[in-house]
């Protein structure tokens, strides 16, 4: 990774692992994303905000192309990921999720052990070679997710027994374990009370240094504690993308003024 | 070295190569279903065809009045059971002059059904005014002469095989070349009830005796399953009483219908001492057999309906029942009405628990009223189906061809009434 | 424009009320006399079978029903005849009915719940809107229909390959009665499999998808695991339809009571001896006739047994994902 020198006037730079250019998204006739283009930078968070209903959870779906479990849903435009584009017909969805992992609104455990949650992923795409590379795979797993200490002496017990914090933590550890490059978070802290809220936060912040993470996120501040960029949606449209610092102090656009203070919402 | 590859590997084409796998499964598993139903289908209706036609010969016969009717006084009941076989055989004689030994000419009569003569009585008793004339009629032939017209019989077989001889062979071979034997549309086979005879077998009865099952079973299932639909839905609270009817209505749906038959054989015939053998019985068996059906459907039409218009009738001071019954239950009557036709459409297929209260019997005579002794076409169907004559064999297939669209008829109306009558809230 | 005139102000409508109260209160009787129905008829199927029943294991021993390894029920023509009382064993009737269940059942299971999954999983809503009411057909074709077709088509076709192949199946083989009332059954398992399957959330196929499992994978390892209550309360209903069958083994099945598990041989069942027990002239208290009751009782319990645990396990899954 090349990094580039920062400094005081310009704007943090990155280089960019994934990127939209005009982007459509239509649900049958009805269009939820409208001509939307920008560039996600590398081991980065970035943040996409918005009042409900504006299209930021249908546009951060297409990174991953999870839009087409539905069917009437279609995209079309240009999204890249390590410069590939993702929508060519040679793409294999499933490689593809596979490097671009996803965590959910609400938790969603499977049915099955702890462990058995976090294996599923390199179970199914055959990424350990024994037992043991499985074991420790998952271990390492839950400790990336700030949640192998709470469970370890229950590895076995069922993942829906976990209280919803922990729920979710081990829904991104599953996500960890697949090893992808983007993780991609569709407000994943809104069914969690503020302590469990915080200790999410705190672990997307050490998360950062492996994977670049694209949050979708009601709360404006949970955007302005953890993201070094954020993207404002209103009504399918792209208002505003930029530096964090940049977009809540000064942003340029009046609608997102009025959202950040609160008019729209 | 972060690994960017979005196309497929080949590790991921075998994972694909199972995903398609998979999905033949079940395209398979569709495909033998119901690739099962249409072979189903096409073999009874292959089979049951051709009993939709009859072979019949034709017969000058002299209505002679010394044999028919020699008191001449034209009394109905006397010409119905007039001896007509004597003119069948002198007709007969008269197309195959040199047949003269007896053993021949008992074989030349066999030509035509045996129950030929009843329909010839039936038919002097329609038109007296016949005797003493001579007529060209067509006279029903007996059940091998129709298959073999039918091309079912490969005389090609070694004749001790089969009973239609090479002699018969020859002789309908000459009917034929006359032009005296022709198959026709075979109306008796929806005008008569059942006979040991194919060729005069028919499924009115059993089918009139089914109608008179569905009747007393729509008479009895019809209120009392809409009625408990709506103390369970509109009246009962939640108590250990509607706890335990709900339990039995689920449970009963789920018991083998056979056992329906049990209760009725030792519940009405041994302690009631209801008739046995009729349509009321099995019509009483087969209510409380469809009573879950409609109880379960009635209950979710019901609760379709939605609380608004309770509240609207309520709030004009419209006692319960009158909401109930003014409002909620009309609203609600599509719904129940298709749940009835479906179980009658059950209950109509239903054969075990009959065959439990005696609705099994050999019966000729055309039922008249739910207390005449019946059978059901189901029911007819089982006993064909057991008969060693091959001539029932495409009987059975016909019957079956029946019901069956009984019950496709039965069917649509309960699509066409929810399609057209039922409202989405 | 007239007034219209004034209702009177009293609230309690007095003798208005009176007769509406003592009219609904009726209406309710009948309503609840109505619904009585369903535990009288319980009661009436409990009693019949058990009074019954218990008249025949006056004759015969309980524990020889139950326990005993033969049957032949036959009844003696003069009463001094040698094994004149019959044999009244249950068992070779009981591995006859489960014989021709099982196979019936391992027809049902795969076509039913592959269908089922093809339906709820893979189907596009058109294809789905035209299958689902085809394979529900099946079902409601009469069962004496498919007994006329395992006994004159599927029988003699069974036992020419056999034949062909070398082996001897009987002519009124389990397999036949089994094969065909596995087809019967397809809709019952593929019906509730499917309602089982369409009830896992989405986001567990979601979670599952989004990690890049293939659908099949997620299908495999996710959605059936999950929707294992209702699969499995879908095949006890499925087989407690196949014991209580009775017009394909009537048709199909034999009628001399084998004890034998294999699938070529000729084998009877409860409800075939039910009914030849009954349909037969003969007098009403005969330990033949008794005998059916005893059978209909044992068939009942074990149906019934079946459709409680059936229905438990559905309810509770029910709760689970409510």
């Amino acid at each position: 990774m090349d990094s580039t020198e920062v400094t005081k006037k310009q704007p943090v730079m990155s280089t960019s692992i994934m990127s939209a250019k005009n982007v459509d998204v239509f649900y049958g006739k009805k269009q939820a994303i409208k001509n939307v283009s920008l560039e996600i930078p590398e081991n980065q968070i970035t943040a996409l905000i918005g009042p409900s209903g504006c299209g930021k959870s249908t546009f951060l779906r297409c990174f991953n192309r999870m839009n087409d479990t539905i069917q009437t849903c279609k995209v079309t435009g240009d999204i890249r990921f390590a410069g590939q584009d993702i929508y060519n017909p040679k793409v294999d969805v499933v490689a593809l999720r596979a490097r671009i992992g996803m965590v959910f609104q609400k938790a969603n455990p499977f049915p099955k052990s702890i462990f058995e949650n976090v294996a599923y992923g390199p179970r199914i795409h055959g990424l350990a070679k024994s037992k043991a590379e499985l074991e420790h795979m998952v271990i390492a797993s839950l400790k990336s997710a700030g949640l192998y200490n709470e469970v370890s002496d229950r590895l076995h017990e069922s993942g829906t027994s976990l209280s919803g914090g922990q729920q979710q933590r081990l829904c991104i550890a599953r996500a960890i374990a697949v090893q992808p490059q983007v993780i991609l978070m569709d407000e994943p802290c809104s069914a969690l009370d503020p302590i469990a809220t915080a200790i999410v936060e705190e672990l997307m912040e050490s998360m950062k240094e492996n994977f670049t993470i694209v949050i979708v996120t009601h709360s404006m501040q949970q955007a302005a504690r953890i993201s070094q960029k954020t993207a404002f949606f209103h009504l399918g449209e792209l208002v505003e993308f930029g530096d964090t610092k940049a977009i809540f102090t000064n942003p340029n656009d009046q609608r997102t003024q009025n959202y950040i203070s609160g008019r729209i919402g | 070295m972060p690994d960017y590859q979005l196309t497929t590997s080949p590790s991921l084409r075998k994972r694909h190569a199972k995903e398609a796998r998979f999905k033949w499964y079940g395209r398979i598993a569709i495909g033998l279903s119901l690739g099962f139903l249409v072979f189903m289908f096409l073999a009874i209706i292959l089979r049951g065809a051709g009993a939709f036609s009859q072979t019949k010969i034709y017969l000058d016969v002299q209505f002679d009045e010394q044999i028919i009717d020699p008191t001449g006084a034209r009394n109905p009941q006397d010409l119905a059971r007039a001896n007509t076989k004597p003119l069948l055989t002198q007709s007969l004689s008269i197309i195959f002059p040199d047949v003269t030994q007896r053993k021949d000419k008992q074989r030349l009569y066999k030509l035509i059904s045996s129950g030929a003569v009843y329909e010839l009585a039936d038919q002097i008793q329609g038109h007296p005014e016949w005797i003493g004339t001579s007529r060209h009629i067509w006279v029903t032939a007996s059940a091998d002469v129709d298959l073999y017209m039918k091309g079912k019989i490969d005389t090609s077989l070694d004749e001790n095989l089969r009973k239609l001889k090479d002699r018969d062979v020859v002789w309908v071979d000459t009917l034929k070349a006359e032009g005296k034997i022709k198959k026709t549309f075979n109306t008796a086979f929806f005008t008569n009830g059942d006979s040991r005879e194919p060729e005069m077998a028919g499924i009115l009865g059993a089918t009139l005796g089914t109608f008179f099952s569905l009747l007393v079973c729509f008479a009895i299932a019809f209120p009392l399953g809409i009625l408990t639909a709506v103390y369970l839905e509109e009246y009962a609270k939640k108590s250990w009483l509607t706890n335990l009817i709900e339990i039995n209505i689920n449970n009963l749906a789920a018991v083998p219908s056979i056992v329906f038959g049990l209760l009725g054989l030792s519940i009405f015939l041994g302690v009631f001492h209801l008739p046995r053998s009729t349509p009321l019985v099995g019509g009483m068996v087969l209510a409380l057999m469809t009573l879950p059906t409609i109880i379960i459907a009635a209950r979710a039409s019901l609760r379709s309906v939605p609380n608004t218009i309770r509240d609207a009738a309520l709030g004009l001071g419209a006692s319960k029942t009158q909401t109930t019954f003014h409002h909620v239950v009309p609203l609600a009557a599509p719904g129940m009405l298709t749940g009835t036709i479906l179980g009658m459409a059950q209950a109509l297929g239903e054969t075990a628990p009959l065959l439990m209260i005696g609705m099994v019997a050999f019966i000729v005579d055309i039922p008249g009223s739910v207390t005449d002794v019946a059978t059901s076409l189901p029911v007819q169907i089982f006993l064909w189906a057991d008969s060693p004559e091959k001539g029932f064999v495409e009987r059975t297939s016909a019957a079956i061809i029946v019901l069956l669209v009984f019950l496709v008829l039965m069917n649509l109306l309960a699509v066409f009434l929810r399609k057209k009558l039922e409202r989405r809230w | 424009m007239s007034t219209l005139p004034k209702p009177p102000l009293d609230l309690t409508l007095r003798h208005a009320r009176a007769r509406t109260q003592i009219i609904e209160f009726l209406i309710q009787l009948v309503l609840i006399l109505c619904s009585l129905v369903a535990i009288l008829t319980t009661l009436g199927i409990v009693l019949s079978l058990a009074f019954e029943a218990f008249r025949f294991f006056e004759k015969i021993p309980i524990g020889d029903f139950i326990f005993g390894l033969e049957w032949s029920p036959q009844t003696a023509i003069r009463a001094d005849q040698v094994g004149s009382s019959g044999a009244f064993g249950v068992i070779p009737l009981l591995t006859g009915t489960l014989l021709i269940s099982f196979i019936a059942m391992a027809v049902a299971t795969p076509l039913g719940l592959l269908s089922a999954v093809y339906l709820a999983e893979y189907a596009r809503p058109k294809t789905r809107a035209v299958i689902k009411p085809l394979l529900e057909l099946l079902a409601g074709i009469p069962t004496v229909v498919y007994g006329f077709f395992a006994a004159l088509v599927v029988a003699p076709i069974l036992r020419g390959t056999g034949a062909s192949v070398g082996f001897e199946i009987s002519s009124e083989s389990a397999l036949a009665a089994g094969l065909v009332m596995g087809i019967m059954l397809v809709p019952f398992v593929s019906s509730l499999s499917d309602d089982a399957i369409n009830a896992v959330p989405q986001a567990l196929r979601d979670a599952s998808l989004g990690m890049g499992a293939t659908h099949a994978e997620t299908v495999q390892k996710v959605v059936l695991p999950a929707a294992t209550p209702g699969i499995v309360s879908s095949l006890l209903l499925a087989m407690s339809r196949a014991i209580g069958e009775t017009m394909i083994v009537v048709m199909a099945a034999g009628l001399a009571a084998k004890l034998s598990l294999n699938p070529l041989d000729a084998v009877t069942t409860m409800t075939v001896q039910i009914v030849t027990l009954l349909t037969g002239d003969q007098e009403f208290d005969s330990a033949k006739t008794l005998a059916a009751f005893a059978i209909a009782l044992f068939l009942f319990i074990l149906t019934l047994g079946l459709n409680i645990i059936a229905l438990k396990i559905v309810d509770s899954y029910r709760k689970k994902y409510a």
